[in-house]
């Protein structure tokens, strides 16, 4: 494999020549290691294939042949049509992207005023401010639980969309903010105080200059917080009692509770669950990776 | 003359500067009211939560009536002792088994071997998946009939007896997720599954951003593959293996969906772990106010690392 394969992913610089500078050739030892590795790699993916291979099955098929054994003349695709339908996933689903994309937007935007201000300006509590957010990201959220279930039924949002869209923004602008302040901080300066020299507005800079060129940042954070809020169980199940409101996670539990011993259609409504964040991963994998080592970054 | 000039020039640009700082707060505006109302103040509120016998539906009882019965009552709690028990269990797996397999695996994809793209891929795209989807298919591969795992391990024995005469076949794997000393350390299998890929991810951007010319300087002067590893690659990983720590104790500490899908704490609280405990002391038991000190507990729990990675980041950002 050529180098530039191997970098599709990761910038260009050192990567594939750090320890091997050129293609050892195959021994019986480097074929060991590739066999183990595609051993290990292979029951990696069982969880997968197991979902993916009792998903177009009937119960009954497998009680009678084995997980090992299907019989390939009764498979199915009954388990996804009935999931989505009777199962209410399409429902579920729908609720997800009604309570995500709010709160992708509300939080990307939120966090770059933030990020803006603490990145830009001097002033006494920029330091403080930023590490209460940092310090935000890392706290347990259960410690927050309690009151913000209070919270909900104070301001009347408890049990509808409202409540999730809100707690998602304000528990995601912590990291968002932390990221966005550290991208923030290496624009240099030149740029911004041609701008200003120019009678630029502060507003105006931070709208026409600093956004574009935290465009790279915004996109990597965004495919990361849409699976991270997509996949948020925890609130939805604090915030959200009536079932016709839950996304994709509280529902899929509920479903494990009303069909428990149905695995075939559990798993189908498992996987067409998976399908907007697979959909996120295939496309936008650069900035998803990306993403998850920007925190890490400092 | 001039130096009062500049004086003058000095302290109208400090005015110019007093005046601009306005500024920020107006972009701050905002965003502080929705972090200060739904972050920092139910933390806040959440330790007053702690001192009282709330039930979550009567009036909150007034400040003259606070005490710390509730952390007196964790004390003698069993089941707060096994789910406190659980946590350490779980942090210490995830502080060794997925750092270990995480950054096995970044030293080997880093290398150009054949066909790492799609190795890679496989071992992070359980990162996509929701923790209530992962629980929902560990869950089935642990069932104790039909399941994945009980399928391999029923048929290897006959395998096995088939061959051996000795070798008493199973008729039966064991219940996993029902077995309470199984359950945890069958949901914690899940939890590695997802984990290794994460610290691999976090390794491979480590690994990219290492200066190639020390690890030439270091081949040049004779150490081998594993001496290369263990004096020079990873020392330079130092700044990765403290965020892989941090985010290891964090998770751990943060665990709750695998186990609520998986067993709801079962059986009969064996794998509890403190969120989760929290979670039915607060709203299946109405004991918010317990619940709200076994939060704390978990907050306190947390700024053991929380506090030297601050310290250590206030430190880097006043060096600048």
């Amino acid at each position: 494999m050529t180098d530039t394969t191997y970098n599709g992913q990761f910038s260009p610089q050192a990567s594939g020549a750090l320890f091997q500078p050129r293609r050892k050739p195959l021994t019986v030892r480097r074929a060991l290691l590739y066999a183990g590795l595609l051993i290990l790699t292979l029951i990696w993916l069982l969880p997968f294939f197991s979902a993916l291979l009792t998903s177009v099955r009937t119960m009954d098929e497998i009680s009678l042949n084995g997980f090992w054994r299907p019989d390939l003349n009764t498979l199915t695709l009954e388990n996804f049509t009935q999931a989505w339908e009777q199962a209410r996933v399409s429902r579920y689903l729908g609720n997800s992207f009604v309570i995500t994309l709010p709160s992708l937007f509300a939080t990307l935007f939120l966090s770059s005023l933030s990020a803006f201000a603490l990145a830009r300006y001097k002033f006494r509590l920029a330091l403080p401010l930023y590490f209460m957010f940092v310090a935000g990201t890392m706290l347990p959220f259960q410690i927050l639980l309690l009151p913000v279930f209070k919270l909900a039924n104070d301001w009347k949002v408890y049990n509808t969309h409202w409540a999730l869209i809100i707690i998602h923004t304000a528990f995601q602008m912590g990291f968002c903010t932390m990221v966005l302040r550290n991208y923030m901080k290496t624009i240099p300066n030149d740029i911004v105080e041609a701008a200003r020299v120019d009678g630029c507005s502060d507003f105006r800079i931070y709208w026409q200059i600093i956004i574009p060129l935290t465009l790279p940042a915004m996109a990597a954070l965004a495919t990361l917080e849409f699976t991270w809020i997509f996949n948020d169980y925890l609130w939805a199940l604090i915030l959200v009692q009536n079932d016709a409101l839950k996304p994709i996670t509280a529902g899929l539990a509920s479903l494990q509770g009303q069909f428990t011993t149905n695995w075939p259609l559990i798993t189908a409504g498992s996987l067409i669950g998976v399908v907007p964040t697979l959909f996120v991963f295939a496309f936008l994998q650069r900035y998803f990776i990306q993403g998850l080592t920007l925190g890490s970054g400092k | 003359m001039t130096t009062i000039s500049a004086a003058q020039r000095g302290a109208q640009r400090e005015r110019r500067r007093m005046r601009i700082n306005a500024t920020p707060y107006l972009f701050l505006l905002v965003p502080l009211a929705v972090y200060f109302i739904w972050i920092v103040f139910p933390m806040l509120f959440s330790v007053y939560l702690s001192l009282t016998n709330w039930d979550g539906i009567s009036p909150i009882p007034a400040p003259n009536a606070l005490s710390l019965d509730n952390y007196n009552r964790l004390f003698t709690d069993r089941d707060f002792g096994v789910s406190f028990g659980n946590n350490v269990k779980w942090m210490i797996v995830f502080l060794t088994v997925p750092t270990t397999v995480g950054l096995g695996l970044a030293m080997i994809f880093n290398t150009d071997i054949r066909g790492s793209r799609w190795f890679k891929i496989s071992f992070y795209a359980p990162l996509i998946l929701s923790f209530v989807v992962i629980g929902t298919i560990w869950a089935w591969i642990y069932e104790p009939r039909a399941g994945l795992l009980n399928s391999v391990i029923v048929g290897v024995s006959q395998l096995l007896a088939s061959i051996f005469p000795f070798v008493t076949p199973l008729e039966r794997g064991p219940g996993w997720l029902a077995d309470r000393n199984l359950a945890l350390w069958s949901i914690m299998g899940a939890a590695v599954w997802r984990q290794c890929g994460y610290v691999m991810i976090l390794y491979l951007a480590g690994l990219k951003n290492l200066d190639p010319s020390l690890i030439e300087a270091a081949r040049v002067d004779g150490a081998n593959g594993w001496q290369l590893f263990r004096r020079v690659i990873f020392p330079l990983l130092g700044p990765i293996t403290t965020v892989v720590i941090v985010v290891s104790v964090i998770d751990s500490l943060r665990a709750f969906d695998l186990v609520q899908v998986m067993t709801r704490g079962g059986p009969g609280g064996a794998s509890n772990v403190l969120a989760n405990f929290m979670y039915i002391e607060a709203f299946n038991n109405y004991n918010f106010g317990y619940g709200a000190s076994i939060a704390v507990v978990l907050l306190g729990l947390s700024l053991f690392i929380v506090v030297p990675y601050l310290y250590r980041t206030v430190k880097t950002e006043l060096e600048y």
